[in-house]
């Protein structure tokens, strides 16, 4: 049976001389299949809400109302839960929901998921944890380590609810990164093990038996193709939600706590 | 024991903590269709909460699959 983990292979379609950076050593600039697929991924999204835009009328069309949806839906979301400041968080989670949404959807039709890689999810994660951290300082100031110092608990407990919570901070770029990289990488290994029993039916690698695995292992892929969809769909919304709730722990701390 | 045997036994293992995972989000949306059914008025709205509550859930045991994949490439 051919290796599920074949499809995650980087591999370099135009190969660059390396470059040395000062303080890093050595990088290999070459372009791969990764650069492709986020390169797509890119141009799908801005031609996307070009095509959108470009004939904006005031009953929108099928595919002006799509875009509208989308827009709606995450303004929505920054607004119900960061509030009336949400709006100033808008571009960053609506650029982040629709990168991750085309990568995650464009894995489905490519041979890569450009999300699968941990590198990919984990600049995302950093990204998000660092205007957090960011916004966190530059609103509250000192003030930003009220978020570990939960008023609700008795004092005596407070020092340890206090460490707890700290390392939950800690730990929330390691869960974006991991939840995102973990459903993308599963999802893909698992279509691709069951495409390969049906493939290893077909050419009779499992005997008789193969005509009661060919049609399981069928509509177990298609199953799982459909489901692929809603999770690449779910995951991208998912980080989004959590952006905008991590977001929302430090610019509302005040009046939260 | 053949080392590369305890290997993919520990690879299998550590799936365990995919169990977890599946009582969690199993109760969350549970739990969700039985709250929607008493108020169906009030589940649209908690739609949001539903897929947060399932996500974190879900990452834990996400956690146990990375640990799995890791144990068995390396």
């Amino acid at each position: 049976m051919a290796d599920p983990l074949h499809q995650f292979q980087i591999k370099k379609i135009v190969d660059l001389p390396d470059v040395t950076l000062p303080g890093i050593g050595s990088v290999d600039v070459a372009f791969t299949n990764s650069h492709l697929a986020m390169t797509i991924g890119f141009a799908v999204v801005i031609l996307f809400l070009w095509v959108v835009t470009s004939g904006a009328k005031v009953v929108p069309g099928r595919l002006q109302s799509v875009g509208e949806t989308l827009f709606g839906m995450i303004d929505n979301m920054t607004g119900s839960i960061i509030g009336h400041d949400g709006r100033k968080y808008f571009p960053f989670v609506f650029t982040i929901f629709t990168f991750i949404l085309a990568m995650n959807v464009l894995g489905m039709f490519l041979s890569f998921t450009a999300t699968s890689q941990l590198a990919i999810t984990a600049t995302f994660a950093l990204l998000t944890f660092g205007l957090v951290v960011i916004v966190g300082f530059v609103k509250n100031g000192l003030g930003f380590f009220k978020l570990f110092w939960p008023m609700g608990a008795p004092l005596l407990m407070r020092p340890v609810v206090g460490l707890i919570e700290f390392f939950s901070f800690l730990l929330r770029p390691i869960t974006l990164m991991l939840r995102l990289f973990g459903n993308m990488m599963g999802g893909h290994i698992a279509l691709k093990v069951f495409a390969g029993f049906v493939a290893a039916a077909v050419v009779g690698a499992a005997g008789w038996f193969g005509v009661l695995v060919f049609p399981l292992s069928l509509g177990m892929t298609i199953g799982l193709t459909a489901l692929e969809f809603l999770v690449a769909f779910l995951q991208a919304f998912v980080f989004a939600v959590l952006t905008c709730i991590y977001l929302n722990d430090v610019v509302n701390l005040d009046h939260a706590h | 024991m053949d080392p590369q045997a305890a290997k993919l036994i520990g690879a299998g293992i550590a799936m365990c903590g995919m169990i977890g995972a599946g009582i969690g989000v199993g109760n969350i949306f549970g739990n969700f269709v039985a709250g929607a059914l008493r108020n169906p008025s009030a589940a649209a709205s908690q739609v949001g909460n539903l897929f947060v509550g399932a996500a974190l859930a879900e990452a834990l045991g996400i956690l146990a699959f990375v640990m799995g994949i890791l144990i068995w490439i390396s």
